[in-house]
């Protein structure tokens, strides 16, 4: 609609704008400066062009951890994703055991990430975790810190512990919006309950699972403190993900330049990834008609 | 196609319902024959859908029993029930086509494919949407979408009844007679029992043979739509059929005179001495001004113009009385009396119709 | 003070929603915009208002043009379709809300939420209540109040109360003209019934697809339609039309029914080709005057409101619908005679223009 114009309204959202500049843009500025300079230390800096990009795009170890990086991602939303919703579906839809089911599961969201990471650290020892230890008693070769697939079994692991719920409850709350009618209709036409998943509580969730494979996905592909406490990206290098291998660089080594430029790529893959999600998002919602 | 009974059926929803006023659908007996068409009319909160729900298996009943041809389903989940429903906001499957859509009850009960084709193919015609087969439900229009709804309701032929319930609540004005004209036009051509469920009068006097008016958790009449118009059995239904609704008087009688407020008036038959809370009721059509000495003295405070006639609201001893006139009727000051048409006039007892005495 | 528009006209998206409209309305009248769904009647009550700015024209009120400024600051109150309360005020702060902001008294406040809900009857113990505790006719009457308190020169009422029971609805409607009419303001109320705006009363302005066809007192819109155009809008059911011809002073109306016209309004039409227009309600059962023309048409299905029975015709694949009193049960499909008094025909030229208006319609 062509409303009355009131240029009163910009002074509104300027704060806003001064905010989200302080908080944003100037950070990212100073990123940007990092990437194309090189500096001998004592605070002299060299103009460097691309040069940090190309070392980047040609370094074998960007993208092994990349590689790494994709995979855990994969994996995580292959099991959160299902598993959550088969959650949603068998929980109870109203009254006490609700209402306790939906305390239970947020649990996990309200522990911070280092705490996550120490208690599964914790848990995984072979000496004095609950799950190190029963797993060694039973005779199985288990040890996070030195075997690969145990590193990784337990990286996973405790990501699907930390987020499944949050799978759940976002596609609990989109079951519970379905009117009773739709039941009552596939009752009335005797549909199976694998229709009545398919036909009806999928499409209807449809729109929450696609944010949910996005919030997930944003999260697993930069995830940081959970690995880092557990494993500290090893053994070897086999769980440093993308954002380990970053602060690596940039903090370890102090390899400013070429950290700044593997950021800003990073960045743009999360970038781009979204922005596929949200077109196709989108266009969901214009096939529904809205 | 089944015949339906209710035998002392009542709900409650308290655990242990003590008063009558516990319950939300009070005593019950009534047949459904086979092969009518019903329509269940109250307003919000009259316990029409509690009815429809017990019918359907949704609910259990508190107490009673109900048979399906003889048969005891009082307990059977809706699946067993063999019937069909349309709701009152359409559910379709949205990511099925149309086509889809209608096939989906006779594919789950495993039907021929070519008989399902072609069954489909007959359901949509009926529906008049044969050209839209293939395309996605989704994005289809409110009343498109009531449409698959109803025909996939109608597209087993062996359903023992088709339940709607306030089926035409999202639909646009124009389009509800549309759907309603069809649905009884399928009624005619098929012959399933349905139950109809609404609270607009018109809807429910159109569509239905039979219409069931309930009030307060009761059924207060159950009649054909000229039934409803001429004898209304308690005088809620003469306030909720027609608008303006009935007018209702205090009155005392005797015989075949009924005297209010001072004014004497014939009323054509006899009704004894009925005794409780007597009102005399007569509807707005059956009523005329008139002056001079006969007739029950008013005032007119106002007339309205709606086109075909005019109403004209008058007052008599601080009850509003509605009047029809005809649409050319000039109304002259002097106009002080009104006049009722014996014929139709009913008494009340107590809310109660009391049946003229046979002579 | 009176509302003028001027040439108002709005495009969006290359849509036109409302052309070019001239409309002058009076300080304490009544004013309903009939017509149909999505005719325009919400988008002009939305530029009168000030929420939309028209692409042409200029909006006049008591002498000042303002038609740049923002609803803020003209002093209007709406109601809208749906029940629009604050949920978490009780129904007294929703009604005093307007005079709050305008900084009024403490008792000026009171005594006037009292009267008007005392107006809108609504119990003083209702209004304690929040609005979501209310039933829908309540809710709406809250939001009335709120309209009343405001005591704004212009109030505009979308389809108040085309989401309430019929019965609410019945008695309501009866009610709002009762309370507008002291209040002096200028009402405008959309509604897509012409019963409504025939007992609404005051003036009716007809809308079809972003054009106002007639302006007028609502019973002269009624009866004395300009066009078919706004005839049809103004007839629910809506009205019958039938091609007809006139040939010297013979119009003839097909099936052997012909109007002598030699006299009257009809003499005057030129030879040709006519649209004869009349109402459901002038179609009858029984010949009642002696020189009624009569047809025959095949009952396709018959719709009963409570009190009346719409009938359905099929007349030479034309449908025609008839509206009769009483509960009438007719055998669907069988052959039914219907009959038309001369004196409730229109005749409209072919482009619509009405030529000649029914003669009972300029007699009374």
């Amino acid at each position: 609609m062509n409303k009355a114009v009131n240029q009163k309204a910009w002074f509104l959202i300027l704060p806003v704008l001064l905010l989200v500049a302080f908080s944003a843009v100037i950070p990212l500025m100073t990123v940007v400066n990092y990437s194309v300079q090189d500096t001998f230390g004592s605070n002299k800096f060299f103009w460097v062009g691309l040069e940090w990009f190309e070392e980047m795009l040609a370094s074998e170890r960007m993208w092994n951890a990349l590689g790494r990086q994709i995979t855990f991602s994969a994996i995580i939303l292959a099991i959160e994703i299902p598993l959550g919703i088969f959650v949603a579906l068998n929980m109870p839809k109203k009254g006490f055991w609700a209402s306790l089911c939906l305390v239970l599961m947020s649990l996990p969201l309200l522990i911070p990430w280092n705490v996550v990471g120490t208690i599964w650290q914790i848990f995984g020892r072979v000496d004095i975790g609950l799950l190190g230890y029963t797993l060694s008693a039973l005779g199985i070769d288990y040890n996070y810190t030195q075997d690969f697939y145990a590193a990784w079994i337990t990286v996973i692991v405790m990501d699907v512990w930390h987020w499944t719920s949050l799978v759940a409850l976002l596609a609990y709350a989109g079951l519970q919006s379905i009117p009773d009618a739709y039941y009552q209709a596939a009752k009335i036409d005797q549909a199976s309950r694998l229709s009545v998943f398919r036909f009806i509580e999928l499409p209807k969730i449809m729109g929450v699972l696609m944010i949910a494979i996005l919030l997930r996905f944003m999260d697993s592909f930069m995830i940081y403190t959970e690995p880092f406490v557990v494993t500290g990206g090893g053994p070897g290098n086999s769980t440093t993900f993308l954002s380990i291998d970053l602060v690596k660089m940039a903090l370890g080594q102090f390899d400013l330049g070429p950290a700044a430029a593997f950021s800003i790529m990073y960045y743009l893959v999360i970038l781009l990834v979204s922005y596929v999600f949200y077109t196709v998002m989108t266009n969901l919602d214009k096939r529904d008609g809205h | 196609m089944a015949k339906i009974t209710l035998e002392n059926l009542a709900h409650s929803y308290l655990p242990n319902p003590k008063s009558e006023d516990d319950f939300a659908l009070k005593e019950l007996n009534h047949d459904w024959v086979d092969g009518e068409a019903y329509a269940l009319l109250g307003a919000s909160g009259c316990g029409k859908s509690t009815l429809l729900n017990i019918i359907s298996g949704l609910l259990h009943p508190s107490q009673g029993r109900i048979l399906f041809d003889d048969k005891d389903v009082t307990m059977s989940p809706t699946t067993q029930r063999n019937i069909a429903q349309v709701f009152q906001f359409p559910v379709v499957y949205d990511t099925m086509t149309v086509r889809d859509n209608l096939a989906f009850p006779l594919r789950n009960r495993r039907a021929d494919p070519a008989y399902i084709k072609d069954r489909v193919q007959q359901i949509a015609a009926m529906i008049g949407m044969e050209a839209t087969l293939d395309r996605k439900a989704r994005g289809l229009t409110a009343d498109a979408k009531q449409k698959i709804s109803l025909g996939r309701g109608m597209v087993r032929e062996d359903v023992n009844a088709l339940l709607f319930d306030e089926p035409l609540t999202v639909i646009d004005p124009h389009m509800k007679w549309e759907l309603r004209t069809q649905l009884k036009s399928l009624h005619h051509e098929f012959g399933h029992t349905m139950i109809y469920v609404t609270h607009d009068q018109t809807e429910a006097l159109t569509f239905a043979d039979k219409v069931v008016v309930m009030y307060d958790g009761r059924v207060v009449q159950m009649g054909t739509p000229q039934q409803l118009f001429e004898t209304p059995e308690h005088t809620f239904v003469g306030y909720f059929i027609g608008s303006p609704g009935m007018n209702l008087l205090s009155a005392t009688v005797e015989g075949n005179t009924a005297v209010v407020g001072g004014t004497q008036i014939p009323l054509g038959k006899a009704f004894g001495a009925p005794t409780g809370k007597i009102e005399l009721g007569v509807r707005p059509e059956f009523t005329s001004l008139a002056s001079g000495d006969e007739g029950l003295p008013i005032t007119i405070k106002r007339v309205e113009d709606v086109g075909r006639h005019k109403i004209v609201r008058a007052d008599f001893n601080g009850t509003e009385i509605n009047i029809l006139a005809p649409e050319g009727a000039t109304i002259l000051p002097e106009m002080n009396r009104v006049i009722f048409d014996p014929a139709g006039i009913n008494i009340y007892s107590d809310s109660w119709r009391v049946a003229p005495k046979v002579a | 003070m009176s509302l003028i528009l001027e040439g108002v006209s709005k495009v969006l998206n290359g849509q036109t929603h409302i052309y070019p409209t001239d409309l002058t309305l009076q300080s304490g009248t009544m004013n309903v915009l009939l017509g149909p769904t999505s005719s325009g009647k919400t988008s002009l009550m939305r530029l009168m208002a000030g929420l939309d700015v028209p692409n042409t024209g200029k909006i006049i009120w008591g002498g000042k043009d303002v038609t740049g400024m923002r609803v803020q600051d003209r002093g209007v109150a709406m109601v809208y379709q749906q029940f629009i309360n604050y949920p978490s005020m009780t129904v007294y702060d929703n009604i005093a809300s307007p005079m709050r902001l305008l900084g009024q008294s403490k008792n000026q406040i009171d005594a006037a939420v009292k009267k008007a809900a005392d107006l809108m009857k609504l119990a003083p113990a209702l209004l304690d209540r929040k609005p979501l505790e209310l039933s829908g006719g309540q809710q709406q009457r809250c939001a009335l109040a709120r309209a009343l308190v405001k005591d704004a020169g212009l109030v505009l009422l979308d389809e108040p109360l085309a989401n309430l029971d019929y019965k609410l609805r019945e008695e309501l409607r009866a009610e709002i003209p009762k309370i507008f009419e002291e209040a002096g303001s200028i009402f405008v109320y959309a509604t897509t019934e012409p019963e409504e705006a025939l007992l609404l009363g005051g003036n009716t302005a007809t809308i079809w697809e972003g054009k106002i066809t007639q302006f007028d007192k609502t019973p002269t819109v009624y009866r004395q339609p300009v066009n078919a155009t706004t005839a049809r809008v103004f007839s629910d059911p809506p009205m019958n039309f039938l091609t007809v011809h006139k040939t010297d002073s013979r119009l003839d109306f097909g099936d052997g029914q012909f109007v002598t016209a030699t006299s009257g309004a009809f003499a005057g039409l030129a030879d040709g080709h006519y649209i004869a227009g009349f109402r459901p309600n002038h179609l009858k059962l029984g010949k009642e005057v002696a020189d009624a023309l009569s047809f025959t048409g095949k009952l396709t299905v018959t719709e009963i409101t409570g009190s009346e029975t719409f009938i359905h015709l099929d007349h030479h694949g034309e449908n025609w619908v008839g509206l009769v009193h009483g509960v009438k049960n007719l055998a669907i499909g069988a052959d039914l005679n219907v009959h038309l008094d001369q004196s409730h025909v229109y005749i409209f030229a072919q482009d619509g223009t009405a030529v000649a208006p029914a003669s009972y319609a300029t007699t009374a």
